[in-house]
C-alpha cells in the first residue's frame, strides 16, 4: 500500500518535471510574439534611488506583460499614473493587458516601468537591458530583452508640445 | 518712550507693506485668463517657512521682486514633475527677457528620500536658477495643507511612490497669488497666461 502510495507521488513528480520541461521547451520555442520598440529609460541624478522606464509594446496575441527586470535596479515595478482634476495618482499594476496587435505605450502618462533602488546614477546615453516577461492567453510566458536608452532628465515631453 | 516709538514704527511699517501688497499693483481686478484658473480670491502660501538647498529659511518673501512658479513634487516621480519642470524650462525661454523674472520653485512632497544635494541636482538639470525647498515631515505636511495640495503615500511593494496634486501656482512680482496652471497646459499657453500677470505686475 504504502508503496503504491510513493510510486503514485514519484508518478506525479516525474510528470510535473516533464510537463516543466515541455512548458520551458514551448517558451523558448514561442520567439518574436511579442515587440518592443522606443524603449528609453529617464536619466537620474546622483544619489537618485528611482527612474522610469517606457516603451511600446505589441504583442501577436492576446497577451500581459507581468513583469520587468533590469540588472541596475533590485526592485522593478510596474506603475500607472493617471491624472484627475489635476491629481495625479499613482498605483501599482500587476500586469499590463497586450491585446493583440494593439501597440501599447507605456509612457509618462499612463503605464510605465519603475526602476527603484538603482545600482547607480543613470547618465544619459546609457544603454539599460530591460527583460520583459510577457505571457500570452494559454499561459506560455516569453521573455524579451531589450536595450533602453537612457535620454535626458530634463528632456521636454513631446506630447505637451504645441 | 523708546518703546512706544518702536511700535509706531512697527504699525507705519506693517501699513506700508500693506498699502504696497495692495496699491502696488493692478489686483483690484480679477484678471481673465485664457487657460489657467484665476486664483487671485485665495490666499495660499503666505506663511510656509522651508529651507532651500543650503539650508537658508524660505518663505513667500524671499522672492519678492519675482514671480515665483511654485511647483509640489518629488525627484522618484516618472513623469509628472520632470514634465513640469521641463515645461517651466520652456515657458522660460517662450517669455524672452522677461522669463528673468520666473523664478521656478520645486517643493518636494517626500523629504525622507529627497535628501538637500539630490533636491539641488535634480532641479539644477533644468535649469541652474530653479530652486528647491524641503521641510521636516511636519512642514511639508503643514505647507501643502496651506496651498491646498493634496498628497498620499502609495505603498508598493517594499517601497513606496506618492499622489499628488500637480498645479503650478503662480504670484505676481508683489507676492499675491495669481494663477494655478494645470499640468494639462503646453508651455505655449502657459506663457500667453503669465504675460497677462505680468501686464499688471
Amino acid at each position: 500500500m504504502n508503496s503504491n502510495a510513493i510510486k503514485t507521488a514519484i508518478n506525479v513528480r516525474v510528470q510535473t518535471a516533464v510537463l516543466g520541461l515541455f512548458l520551458l521547451g514551448t517558451a523558448l520555442q514561442v520567439s518574436a510574439q511579442t515587440q518592443v520598440d522606443d524603449a528609453w529609460v529617464r536619466a537620474t541624478v546622483a544619489g537618485q534611488q528611482a527612474t522610469g522606464a517606457f516603451m511600446t509594446v505589441t504583442a501577436s496575441s492576446d497577451s500581459k506583460l507581468l513583469s520587468v527586470q533590469t540588472p541596475i535596479a533590485k526592485i522593478v515595478q510596474i506603475h500607472e499614473s493617471t491624472m484627475k482634476n489635476d491629481v495625479m495618482s499613482m498605483h501599482p499594476v500587476e500586469f499590463v493587458a497586450l491585446p493583440a496587435g494593439t501597440a501599447v505605450t507605456l509612457d509618462p502618462h499612463s503605464y510605465h516601468v519603475m526602476l527603484i533602488d538603482l545600482a547607480g546614477q543613470v547618465k544619459e546615453g546609457d544603454k539599460v537591458p530591460l527583460t520583459l516577461t510577457v505571457e500570452n492567453a494559454s499561459g506560455e510566458k516569453e521573455s524579451i530583452t531589450v536595450e533602453a536608452q537612457a535620454r535626458a532628465l530634463n528632456m521636454p515631453d513631446h506630447s505637451k508640445m504645441h | 518712550m523708546s518703546v512706544s516709538l518702536t511700535r509706531r514704527q512697527v504699525v507705519t511699517g506693517i501699513g506700508l507693506f500693506s498699502l504696497g501688497l495692495l496699491a502696488g499693483c493692478d489686483n483690484s481686478v480679477s484678471l481673465s485668463y485664457k487657460y489657467g484658473k484665476d486664483l487671485s480670491d485665495k490666499i495660499l502660501g503666505r506663511t510656509f517657512k522651508l529651507k532651500d538647498s543650503e539650508g537658508n529659511l524660505t518663505t513667500l518673501s524671499s522672492f519678492r521682486g519675482l514671480m515665483p512658479m511654485i511647483f509640489f513634487g518629488f525627484t522618484q516621480c516618472p513623469a509628472v514633475c520632470p514634465t513640469a519642470l521641463a515645461r517651466a524650462v520652456q515657458i522660460k525661454k517662450l517669455m524672452g527677457k522677461d522669463g528673468d523674472t520666473l523664478q521656478v520653485v520645486f517643493i518636494t512632497l517626500d523629504p525622507e528620500r529627497d535628501t538637500p544635494a539630490v533636491l539641488d541636482a535634480y532641479v539644477k538639470t533644468f535649469d541652474p536658477s530653479f530652486v528647491a525647498l524641503h521641510g521636516t515631515l511636519e512642514e511639508t505636511a503643514e505647507t501643502a495643507k496651506e496651498f491646498g495640495v493634496f498628497y498620499e503615500k502609495i505603498p508598493s511593494g517594499s517601497t513606496y511612490t506618492l499622489s499628488h496634486t500637480a498645479t503650478s501656482f503662480v504670484y505676481d512680482t508683489r507676492g499675491r497669488l495669481r494663477v494655478g496652471l494645470s499640468p494639462s497646459l503646453s508651455a505655449q499657453e502657459c506663457t500667453e497666461d503669465l504675460k497677462t500677470v505680468m501686464e499688471v505686475c
